[in-house]
């Protein structure tokens, strides 16, 4: 038994080793991974490795407002003194939980209505599903996020409830798509004919089938969800002052463009590098598991 | 109802709607297996005898007709059939790759059926090892996952996993088509092993005659969604009556000159199986067949008996 037991690991670490070997070809698929776990470093340490931690809230120090980048301040400091590179690291940190809790919201509820969709495939409740996520795919996602977010307060967690419900019908039609396919598959007609229920070959035969693209569109998405975040915080619907969100620091800092430019830029390129560095490694992964599948 | 009959089939029938119109994949079919037989269902590719297994089997629900299973008629669906149904019929599919689950050991692919039917309870490992040995697998490839066994070794776990539950009945649809002759032959010995130990009843489809004519006890012969003759397995080999019969007789390839003089009078098979939409009127088989007369382009013949158990749908008998 002890035997088997460590072959199966030598055979996972063997597999673990392969794929990163296949992982690792692709120079932009590392250049993503070391971005976003930078990012993420910054985001959960940020109270510890900010230079001044203090400039997260409402700090004012008007001795050091508006200084351009410096060596004491490498990305310059805002109207009230406060250090913007410290503020960008508390920023990846709310963009981060906001996009973890979106998408922690929006994966296994899409996921659920897709699967249960496509396993009824061509019955009524496919049709009212579908026909539901049809609508909210109709109407423009960032006019809905909008009109919700103006509706209710603005604030973080509204903002948040808005983008995870025009969000979820992009995982309900990748799970049906998936489902619809998979469930054809002889493997899923064994498990019918065998008499298992419904709950158990949507969950158990089907479901394991669907997780390697719905992971790989979850990296994807982080990138587009924080930028959707932070376009509603740009607008002022989302994270309020002084809440250091990236999309609201371009909003405050694009009011003192051009002269303050340091404002501006630099958490504009906080916002690119994550996107960009969740897309590379998304494509990354998905190059892997595309590979795998074979 | 025949005493011994496992399976009835009477006037069966499955169509489907497309695009291009009504096909009649099954089109009045009517056998019957008898229990601890094989019988062997043959065809063409697009013939429709595996969409016969599937709709006895309750994945597809018949557009007409009747299944009598035990002398209990079966209704509807795999969906609406009681579980005790389940458990004493079973399917081996042609393809083996898509027919375990990619992302499941194959301890838990075979016992699966214990668990859903509630058998050996406590000791469904033991049954699983059981299972393996009785269809010639080493036990260590419990542990093993779909992906790192070959084709032939996944179609063997397939067969144990559809004798888990004890059935008496398997439909074995095209189980060696995708092998290599060698694995062929080793899943066509364990499956008749197997029946001998157990008493299992099979409907065995193939395109292989060859492989029919140690296989199976009766032979159907189907063509576009129809059969076209029944016999016993060793009279349809030696006294084929049908055309089309003749036909596939005559092109099964041999090595030896006594192979050669055993068949048929060489019948040039000509023209392709029409598309099932649009179905020939008459006898279905009337523009490929050399001996078309001219009632079999107007009426469909009947099947007759020729001599017991011995059937035929055809102009040339229908006189």
């Amino acid at each position: 038994m002890k035997s088997i037991g460590s072959l199966l690991s030598e055979d996972q670490r063997e597999s673990l080793k392969r794929n990163w070997h296949k992982f690792s070809t692709n120079p932009l698929s590392i250049v993503g991974l070391i971005t976003v776990l930078t990012i993420t470093f910054m985001a959960i340490f940020s109270p510890w490795i900010a230079p001044y931690p203090q400039s997260w809230g409402r700090w004012i120090d008007f001795s050091q407002a508006s200084l351009p980048p410096s060596w004491k301040h490498p990305c310059g400091t805002d109207i009230y003194g406060r250090d913007i590179l410290s503020r960008i690291m508390f920023g990846f940190r709310y963009d981060l939980l906001m996009a973890v809790c979106i998408l922690a919201m929006v994966v296994p509820s899409g996921t659920f209505l897709g699967l249960v969709a496509g396993y009824y495939h061509g019955t009524w409740i496919d049709t009212v599903i579908m026909r539901i996520t049809d609508i909210f795919l109709a109407i423009p996602s960032l006019v809905l996020a909008l009109a919700i977010c103006a509706l209710l307060e603005p604030s973080l967690f509204n903002s948040m409830m808005a983008v995870s419900l025009l969000w979820w019908p992009w995982y309900s039609r990748l799970a049906y798509s998936l489902t619809s396919s998979i469930r054809n598959e002889y493997f899923v007609q064994a498990a019918e004919l065998i008499g298992a229920n419904p709950l158990y070959i949507m969950f158990r035969e089907i479901l394991p089938n669907c997780l390697s693209p719905i992971f790989t569109k979850m990296t994807l998405d982080v990138g587009w969800v924080i930028l959707i975040g932070s376009t509603l915080s740009f607008v002022g619907l989302g994270a309020q002052e002084p809440m250091p969100a990236l999309g609201n620091m371009v909003a405050v800092g694009s009011k003192y463009m051009p002269d303050y430019w340091w404002m501006t830029i630099f958490p504009a390129l906080a916002i690119a590098f994550t996107i960009l560095g969740f897309n590379l490694l998304g494509d990354g992964i998905r190059d892997l598991l595309a590979v795998e599948e074979i | 109802m025949v005493e011994g009959e496992i399976l009835v089939v009477e006037d069966l029938r499955k169509y489907f709607k497309t695009a291009q119109g009504v096909v009649r994949a099954v089109d009045g079919i009517s056998f019957s297996i008898k229990e601890g037989e094989t019988f062997g269902l043959v065809g063409e590719s697009g013939s429709g005898k595996s969409t016969t297994a599937f709709t006895i089997m309750g994945v597809y629900e018949p557009t007409g007709g009747r299944i009598f299973f035990k002398g209990k008629p079966l209704i509807g669906g795999v969906k609406k059939r009681p579980l005790s149904l389940k458990k004493d019929m079973q399917m081996v599919f042609q393809d083996p790759g898509s027919s375990l689950n990619p992302r499941k050991s194959i301890r838990e692919i075979i016992e699966l059926p214990l668990k859903v039917h509630k058998l050996y309870r406590g000791k469904e490992r033991k049954r699983a090892e059981e299972l393996l040995r009785m269809v010639g697998l080493p036990v260590e490839f419990l542990d093993r996952y779909p992906r790192a066994i070959g084709g032939g070794e996944k179609q063997l776990v397939a067969i144990a996993r559809a004798l888990a539950t004890e059935p008496s009945f398997i439909a074995l649809d095209e189980p060696t088509s995708a092998l290599d002759v060698s694995m062929q032959a080793k899943i066509i010995n364990t499956l008749l092993r197997i029946q001998e130990e157990l008493n299992l009843s099979y409907l065995f489809i193939t395109h292989n005659l060859s492989l029919m004519r140690n296989v199976a006890s009766r032979v159907g012969i189907m063509y576009l969604g129809k059969l076209l003759e029944v016999a016993p397995a060793s009279e349809f080999f030696h006294k084929p009556l049908h055309p089309y019969t003749k036909m596939l007789l005559s092109s099964v390839p041999v090595i030896t000159e006594e192979e050669e003089k055993l068949k048929p009078k060489k019948i040039v098979s000509r023209g392709e199986i029409p598309s099932p939409v649009n179905v020939p009127p008459g006898c279905t088989f009337h523009p490929r067949c050399p001996e078309c007369m001219e009632v079999c382009s107007k009426k469909e013949p009947v099947m007759i008996e020729i001599e017991p158990g011995h059937t035929v749908k055809c102009h040339l008998f229908n006189s």
